[in-house]
């Protein structure tokens, strides 16, 4: 059975077989943090997924990004394409050269309320013959605000990836932020 | 890691006959995540597939969307509604529309609850939608409904639950 397309359901759920497993989990605690890692990411799965929320410690009224970063290469190795929505427009934008991959928004705002979502999909992370992509949904509302956004990327590098950083361009990930990382096996 | 199944089906729904909603109940908090995957059609017309969660009735929904119709792209939003808009829904007894929701945290007492949809049917819309439920109560029921129309027979709802570690 394809662990992505494969996956079925009952009345009475069956032991599914582990073909999606979790890996690493991170939460923000108290003051935030400008960073998650997940390293030693083992070659043993076919694809990675990074399911989190996250908000911005930013009091100004401007989200803030959040990209990811490969095997510690901060040089113009990555690109991006992307649509987003902010419920008034829609818009499309691309980035060539980049240091890091975009994967998505964190609204800003001091309170623990409107966090974002995403899922970042990573196929064939461990594949030496192929540069990698990426495929990211990623939004949130705030109830008279919000955005929502899909976008691919780029890594141009042949290696397995053994580890990322998602940062948070600006300002750090708010307390209560969390990040979870899974492997697809194939 | 966790151990044991990570992507489990927790309950589906297949229907026999018309039904203008349903209901996943008695949600267990011991999950990450909370994946509800849709097959399904009303018998209207192009409309909104809405959620609802543990009851509640009250205006303390909105929703932040893109969509395509095939010629232009358009985002737009709803606030402070009595449930929450997760995508469009088309009229077919044959065409059936997908729509895969993302209720991450959904156990988590902290934070509001945020849902990603996306969503479409080939004649109709393709959408991307943020929607937020202002409640930071776990989740624990979610209804289906399909703005005052019916869901057309065979259409199923699934809904899985995500283990972190």
């Amino acid at each position: 059975m394809s662990p992505i397309l494969g996956i079925y359901a009952s009345s009475k759920p069956p032991a599914a077989p582990n073909s999606y497993e979790s890996i690493a989990t991170s939460t923000v605690g108290v003051g935030g943090a400008a960073s998650v890692t997940f390293s030693s990411i083992p070659s043993t799965y076919q694809h990675l997924q990074i399911r989190y929320i996250s908000k911005s410690t930013s009091a100004f009224t401007s989200d803030a990004f959040s990209t990811v970063r490969f095997n510690g290469d901060s040089g113009s190795n990555y690109a991006m394409h992307a649509l987003l929505g902010d419920g008034g427009s829609a818009t499309s934008f691309a980035a060539t050269s980049q240091t890091n991959a975009w994967i998505g928004l964190s609204p800003y705002g001091p309170s623990v309320t409107a966090f974002s979502g995403a899922v970042v999909d990573i196929l064939d992370y461990a594949n030496v013959n192929k540069n990698k992509t990426l495929r990211s949904l990623c939004g949130y509302d705030k109830n008279g605000g919000g955005a929502i956004t899909l976008n691919s990327g780029l890594w141009i590098n042949t290696s397995a990836i053994s580890s990322m950083v998602i940062t948070a361009t600006s300002f750090p990930f708010a307390e209560y932020s969390s990040f979870a990382l899974y492997g697809i096996k194939g | 890691m966790a151990a044991g199944p990570t992507y489990e089906p927790i309950a589906t729904q297949t229907l026999s006959s018309i039904a203008a909603s349903v209901t996943f109940s008695s949600i267990p908090g011991t999950y990450t995540d909370l994946i509800l995957v849709a097959s399904t059609a009303n018998n209207s017309g192009a409309t909104n597939l809405r959620l609802q969660f543990n009851g509640d009735t009250a205006t303390n929904y909105s929703s932040t969307r893109i969509y395509g119709d095939g010629s232009s792209a358009t985002s737009d939003r709803t606030s402070t509604a009595v449930s929450m808009s997760v995508g469009i829904i088309g009229a077919s007894s044959t065409e059936f529309g997908v729509f895969t929701l993302q209720i991450q945290n959904y156990a988590n007492t902290t934070t509001y609850q945020t849902v990603l949809a996306r969503a479409g049917y080939a004649s109709g819309y393709v959408t991307l939608t943020a929607g937020l439920w202002q409640s930071n109560a776990a989740v624990t029921s979610v209804l289906v409904n399909s703005s005052g129309a019916d869901f057309v027979v065979g259409s199923t709802f699934t809904l899985y639950g995500i283990l972190a570690a």
